[in-house]
Formats: structure tokens, sequence, C-alpha cells
């Protein structure tokens, strides 16, 4: 029952109005929200790119697009979804929204610096938005020289400088979550009683500190080469294009970690409220993060397999790949290993989890396809690679974030979704991903290549099945966009703890006061402990 | 949790020392350069920097009284370069090995 | 509620002085190891070429001036002293002490800025500046001794903006300073500025012998 006093209650949304005091706030839950707009934003942005490029493949010869275009649209769509809407995502919205909670803190270390990251997102999409708008850039989102040195006509600089000012954005969340889970924890709130979304979120942060300094680097080599000729990356002046390879997924690879560690934190969270148990393993799963950010940083080389990287490399890289799915394996091992013997309540969030865990493992298992060196010869640079990372990062990342997003929607909003909808359309969203993405397995393993837009005629009913599919997923996609929107206004006052679960962050009103706690709480039970709450009810709908 | 380093003030002197050292330093490396030491060139000058860098390190940045955890992110960072360096130099280093055009 | 009023210092996110400083300390490595990671980019491109170019690098660096290259170190090395000594200064409160250190590490610093404007122009009038007009007459391979000069601009380059930066946040230390913004109990902005100090100071402890000390027993 929500009571009067509670409904005129001054919570983090309320307690100033005005545009000033969004722009310039320094409580971490409205740059969270900052974050929340800005980056569906960039994801309509890439998605819009994502439908041209998917209405151009129905027929065999194109046709809509000249070839031209055509690169600057696969262009286009992973700078805008990688750099602008996956890099920040979780982190950024719900990691600033939560971790200072789930920890037991006021607001992270550094609030300023946290609102300048905000400023240096939407700096640098501003860059790639008008270089975008310029006429576009067609040199892929891999930037490989020395096409984009030396001989591309697009706008490389202009994507190149979004990106460098919007890597700092995410150093500096990266800086400001490590010291503040190093040093801003509640009085008992030992390492190993931390949320895994927080050792999740931690983990990344750690990847973006040591990984993205190195992007930045590589694109400004990359501006000195198109702008002075210097020769570093140009075979004719002496240079190698490889050494641009090495330095640009030196960071991008583990830019992926970036990716799906924080969505796995997610989805920690959901299998454990809603089997109501217990994550089974806790130090392994916590081990298994700081294992994927390490090990992460040390396989970038499979991306480098077709280059004239040596063979001795291409073996030391292979086998390094394949090491680094174990600790993701052991994740999913103990996700399921939760779900034995729990009381599974299957509210949208857990329909996002399981939906999480059967694409992620499909696309970490075609993962140790490409990574052995003598299949990768066959798919590489096919729709098998794209599917597989499409698997990952839609399938996976996209999936938990929308998890994250419905099960946290009624703290940060102190309103319910409306649950019907919400699971349909996380069915929809299951159903048109697998119906876009399961037939470029098929494509790519009968090479068909990727970043072509003419195609022999025997893959077209592939393709229109993908496109098909795609279509369907924007319908699935549009559907939380409305509800949620729509729940603003009219959807049902949420309690401080809907669904009966453990954590800081839900013994703290709905939405919650802007200091977050009224008095420093004291932490003296473990995490996910649910051995007291056995019988509550879980508010549903 | 943390050891409280703040109140710990290093002498004038030591650091005059430490200064000195690096001075000596940079005038061994610099007359070293114009002795013929073949490949052990490279090494000389880079231990011979990696000591000034642990000089001004654990005096100039208070490293020597430092908590673990400072001393653990300037190990990490190291450990990091490193990893670039000598995984990428795995690949140079090995090509044409196999006498394979283009591996 | 924690009680905020011991110090207009302390910041509302934090409960005590102390653990503000340790993570003001922390965060300032964190960022110092991630220009670690960013410097290492161009750290890598020289290992690359070098192993691939010894002869032309030897070259190209003995055109250097390793005098002024040795003279500008030690420079270096000076300032690094006299900010340590102002940090000193600060964790004994002595006022007047810091404000004088902090200028000679200005003044310092500066002096290496401009003796480094003077070989780059030095090097200009030769045309060993990377682009349209550069040409090495010490080697035939122009390819790789622009790549030399080009990493020798891009990291000395580099390496100087970090100094304007570093300068500007003296300036920044000094005026605060005279305002009596610092004292024994409270000098974290004196103390992160010498990290940041030290760190640009590492950085060509480095890039001096990679750039002026390439087989210098070559050249007669």
């Amino acid at each position: 029952m929500i009571t009067a006093a509670e409904q005129t209650r001054v919570d983090y949304l309320n307690e100033s109005y005005g545009i000033k005091s969004w722009l310039l706030t320094k409580d971490h839950k409205r740059i969270g929200l900052l974050y929340l707009a800005t980056i569906t934003l960039f994801f309509f942005l890439g998605g819009a790119f994502a439908t041209l490029i998917r209405v151009e493949l129905l027929t065999p010869q194109g046709g809509l697009v000249s070839s031209e275009t055509y690169n600057k649209l696969f262009t286009m769509h992973g700078v805008a979804m990688i750099f602008f809407f996956l890099i920040p995502s979780i982190p950024a919205t719900l990691g600033n929204f939560f971790l200072p909670m789930m920890i037991g803190a006021r607001d992270l270390a550094f609030p300023r610096i946290n609102l300048l990251s905000w400023y240096l997102l939407v700096i640098g999409g501003l860059f790639a938005l008008f270089a975008m708008l310029a006429g576009g850039v067609d040199t892929g989102w891999t930037f490989y020289t020395p096409y984009s040195t030396t001989y591309s006509n697009s706008w490389v600089i202009a994507t190149a400088v979004g990106i460098f000012i919007a890597g700092f954005s995410s150093i500096l969340t990266g800086l400001n979550f490590i010291v503040t889970v190093h040093r801003m924890r509640a009085p008992g709130m030992t390492w190993f009683r931390l949320p895994l979304f927080v050792w999740s979120n931690y983990a990344t942060a750690l990847i973006q500190v040591l990984g993205t300094p190195v992007l930045a680097v590589t694109i400004v080599l990359v501006f000195c080469e198109r702008f002075f000729h210097i020769g570093i990356f140009d075979p004719a002046l002496g240079g190698d294009p490889v050494l641009f390879q090495h330095l640009f997924w030196f960071y991008s690879h583990p830019a992926v970690y970036i990716m799906v560690l924080p969505a796995m934190g997610v989805i920690s969270e959901l299998v454990s409220v809603f089997s109501r148990k217990q994550v089974f393993g806790y130090h392994f799963v916590a081990f298994s993060s700081m294992a994927i950010a390490v090990l992460g940083f040390l396989v970038w080389g499979h991306h480098l397999f077709v280059s004239t990287q040596s063979v001795y490399a291409g073996m030391v890289f292979s086998f390094l790949s394949y090491f680094v799915a174990i600790p993701s394996a052991i994740k999913v091992f103990n996700w399921t290993a939760t779900l034995y013997k729990g009381s599974i309540s299957y509210a949208t969030p857990m329909l996002y989890a399981f939906g999480f865990v059967g694409l992620f493992t499909i696309g970490g298992l075609t993962g140790l396809f490409v990574a052995s060196l003598g299949i990768d010869v066959h798919v590489t640079d096919t729709y098998f690679v794209v599917a597989h990372f499409h698997y990952i990062m839609v399938g996976g990342t996209i999936m938990a974030y929308l998890g994250g997003l419905h099960y946290w929607w009624p703290k940060m909003t102190g309103r319910m979704y409306p649950e019907l909808w919400a699971r349909l359309s996380a069915l929809v969203i299951f159903l048109g991903f697998n119906l876009t993405f399961f037939p470029q397995f098929i494509l790519g393993y009968l090479g068909m290549p990727r970043r072509y837009h003419n195609y022999p005629p025997e893959f077209q009913v592939l393709h229109v099945l993908s496109t098909a599919g795609a279509s369907v997923l924007a319908v699935g996609y549009l559907m939380p966009m409305i509800y949620f929107i729509w729940s603003l206004r009219y959807g049902k006052l949420a309690p401080a703890n809907p669904w009966g679960a453990s954590g800081l962050e839900w013994k703290t009103p709905s939405p919650p006061p802007l200091h977050n706690f009224d008095e420093t709480p004291v932490v003296t039970q473990e995490a996910y402990d649910y051995s007291g709450v056995i019988g509550e009810e879980i508010e549903v709908g | 949790m943390s050891e409280h380093t703040e109140h710990q003030v290093d002498s004038a002197l030591t650091y005059v020392l430490v200064f000195l050292g690096l001075i000596a330093l940079t005038v061994i490396t610099t007359a070293v350069a114009f002795v013929d030491l073949g490949p052990f060139s490279v090494v000389a000058a880079l231990a011979i920097a990696t000591c000034k860098m642990l000089l001004v390190a654990l005096f100039f940045m208070h490293v020597r009284h430092s908590t673990r955890l400072t001393r653990l992110v300037m190990a990490g960072g190291l450990l990091w370069l490193a990893i670039l360096i000598f995984l990428t130099l795995g690949d140079f280093m090995t090509r044409g090995v196999v006498g394979i055009p283009g591996r | 509620m924690a009680s905020h009023s011991e110090s207009l210092a302390l910041r509302e996110q934090f409960d005590t002085e102390a653990q503000q400083k340790e993570a003001s300390t922390l965060g300032m490595w964190i960022f110092l190891i991630t220009e670690v990671m960013f410097f290492g980019g161009m750290f890598l491109a020289y290992t690359v070429y070098r192993s691939w170019y010894p002869h032309v690098f030897a070259v190209a660096s003995s055109s250097l001036n390793v005098y002024i290259g040795a003279a500008n170190t030690v420079v270096l090395l000076c300032s690094s002293f006299t900010m340590v000594m102002a940090v000193r200064a600060a964790q004994l409160g002595k006022r007047n002490a810091i404000i004088w250190f902090l200028i000679l590490t200005l003044v310092l610093g500066g002096v290496f800025l401009g003796v480094k404007a003077y070989e780059w122009n030095e090097k200009f009038v030769e045309h060993h500046v990377p682009g349209a007009g550069f040409h090495f007459e010490g080697v035939p391979q122009q390819g790789p001794a622009q790549i030399f000069f080009s990493l020798y601009f891009a990291m000395t380059g580099l390496h100087a903006m970090h100094m304007v930066v570093g300068v500007g946040l003296l300036i920044f230390l000094i005026v605060e300073t005279r305002k009596g913004k610092y004292s024994a109990s409270y000098m974290t902005p004196v103390d992160l500025i010498g990290l940041y100090w030290h760190f640009v100071d590492i950085i060509w402890i480095f890039l001096f012998p990679l750039l002026y000390l390439i087989d210098r027993h070559l050249k007669t």
C-alpha cells in the first residue's frame, strides 16, 4: 500500500527541478538516467543503419544503395552500436545508478568526474554524428590501415575524434568505479559480500582503464598518418599495417568483455532473485569475472589470424582464446546450478536471463569455432563471425541490459512496468533475434562474406529470413520504449522491494532519496541471503 | 585496511641524495652510449632508465611509504605495458620462421 | 547522517578526510597507469620499427644533439627534485617554501619546454620534420628515416603537451597556495600534482635514451 505520505516523499527525482538541476547534477542516479537517454538515442541510430543494411540485403544485386554507401552503412552501424551504445550501456546506466547503492555508499568517489564522463560521451557522440551527417565514414568500424589512413575519402578523422573523446568517458567511468569499490564500501561490506553485479562492474572497470588508452593512442597515430603521411602504417613508406591491427585489437578485444561482463553481472542478480536462491559458487563467479578481465587482454591476435601475423603467434593466441572461454563457461554452469531446486519465477527479467544464458552459450561456443586457426581461415570475414558476435552482443548483452532495466525499473522510477506486455516483448525479441541471426551462421559457413551487399542468388532465402527476423526484432525493441515511457505516468506505484530481493538497493524507497541511505548501513549478511525470506510473495504485474 | 602514510615526512637529505643519484645515472647512461656494447647497449640503457624510474617512483612519488594497493596499481600498469609490447613482439619476432611467404 | 562540518575540504560523498585522501590518491595512480598505456602504444611502435631498421634509427638518432638532450634531462630531474621539496614543504605546512619550490619547478619546466622548442626548430630547419618537405641525408631509405622522426616528434610532442598541462597545474597550485588553501592536514592537490609531474619526468627518463642514445658509438 502506498500511503499519502509516501506519495509526497522527496526523492532524487523531485528534490530539484529544471534543466540546470539535471545538466549540472552530481547525483549518480541522475547521471545514470542522462546516460540512459543518450545511449537509447544512439541505439536507435545504430538500429536505423541496421535496418537499411537488412533492407539492402533482401536482393542479391542490392540496388537500394551504392557500394560506397553500403560501406558507410555497416561502418556507422558498428561505430554507433559499439562505442556509443554497448560500451557505455550497462556500466554507465545501471552501474552508475546501483553500484554505489549496492555497496552502501552515498555516491561514487568522484561525482563531478562522473558528470564529466557523460559530457564526454555526448561530445564524442556529436563528433561522430557530424561525421555521419556530413557524408559518413566507410572504413568499417575497425578502421584498418592503409585504407583508413591513405585512401578513404570519407570523414575518418571526425569519427576517430568522436571515438577518442568517448574513450575518455569510458576511462573516467572505470577509474571512478575502481576507486569507489576500493574505498567507499559501507562497514561490514567485505569484498566477498559484494553483489556479483559489483564484481562484474569492477572487473569491467579494470579493462576500461587498461585498454582504452591504447585505442586512444592508436587514433592519434591514425590521425598523424592521415594528416602528415608519416608512414607508420603505410607499407610504401616502410610501415606495417599489421602494427595498426595489433594496437587496435589490443583494446578492441578486451572491449567485447567491457560489453559482456556487466551483462553477466546483471544475470547473476536476476538468476538469484528469481530462483530465491544464493548464486551457486559465488566465489567462482567472482573470480571468473577477474579471470575474464585478465585473460581477455591476452587473446587479441585471434583477430589477426589471416593478416600475416606469424604462425607461432597465431597458435599462442588460439590456445589462449580457448582458455578465456573457461571462466565464461564456469559462470554459465553456476547460473544453471543456481536454478536447481530454486523457486523459479517467470517474471520478465527472468525471461531475459533465460534468453541470455541460452544465446550467450551459442555465441560463446561459436567463438571457440573461430578461435580454431583452421576453421577461422574458412569462416573469417564471413557472416559466421557476424552471427557469432551478434549472439553475444545482442543475444547476450542487450538481453541482459533489458532484463536489468526491467528488474530495476521500479527502483529507478517508482513505477512498475506492465508485466504482460513486457513478457510479450521479451518473447518477440527472442524470436526476432534468432530469426535474424541464426540464418547468418549458415550463410557464413556457406561462404557469404561480411561487408558485401552483392551476393550470389543462392543466398537470398537466408538473407530474406534474416531481414524478416530483423523486422520482428525491431518491433520487439520498440515495445519496451513505449511501455516504459507509458509506465512513468500510468504504471502502478512500486514498493521498496517489489521482487523480495536481497541487496542494499532494495532497502531504500522506490525511487530512492537523494543520498540513498538516511544512515550508512552496516552489513552483517552475506550476499543473496534468501534463507530468511522463504515464502515472501513476489510482486509481479 | 590501509596504512596511513601521510605522516611520514622524508628528510631533505634523502631527496638530495636521490637527486644526485639520478644525475649520476644520467651521466653514466650518456657516457655508456658512446661505448660499443653491441646488443647490450639497449639492455644497459633500459636498465639504467629503469633504475632512474624506480628512484623517482620509490622516493619522489613516495611509493616506498605507500599502501599495498598503490604498489599493486603501479606494478599492474607496468605489467600491462609489458603484455602489450612482448605479446606483440611475439608476432614480429617469429615472422618468416616457417619459411612460408606471408607467415 | 555523518557530520560533514569538520572541514570545508571534505566532500559530502566521503565520511572522513582520510577516506577522501586515500580515494583521491588511488584515483591519481589509476590515471597515471592509463597514461602508461597511452604512451605505451607509441613505445610499442618504436620497439617494432627500431627492430626493423636498426641502422637507419641509429643514424637518425645521431642527428639529435645528445648534449642538449642530456642537459634537458638534467633540467627535468631538477624540476622533479624541486617538486618533491614543494610536497615536503606542504607536509610541513610551510607556505612560503611551497610557493618558492613550485615556482622553481615551474621555471625549470619552462626551460625544458624552451629547449625542446629550440630542438624542434633545428629539426625543422634541417628538413627532418615528417611530411611533404622531409629529407634526411644520412641514409638512402627515406621511409624508415621518416618513421624515426615521426616517432621522435609524436613522442616528444605528446610528452611536451603533458608538460604544458603540468605547467598549468603548477600555476593553479601557486595561486591556491598563496590563498592559504593548503596546510599540513590538507595538501592533497600538491601531493597529486606532484605525482603527475614525476610521472611525466619518468616518461622523459625513457625517451632520452631511446631517442638520443641509439648506438652513439657508431658516429665518429
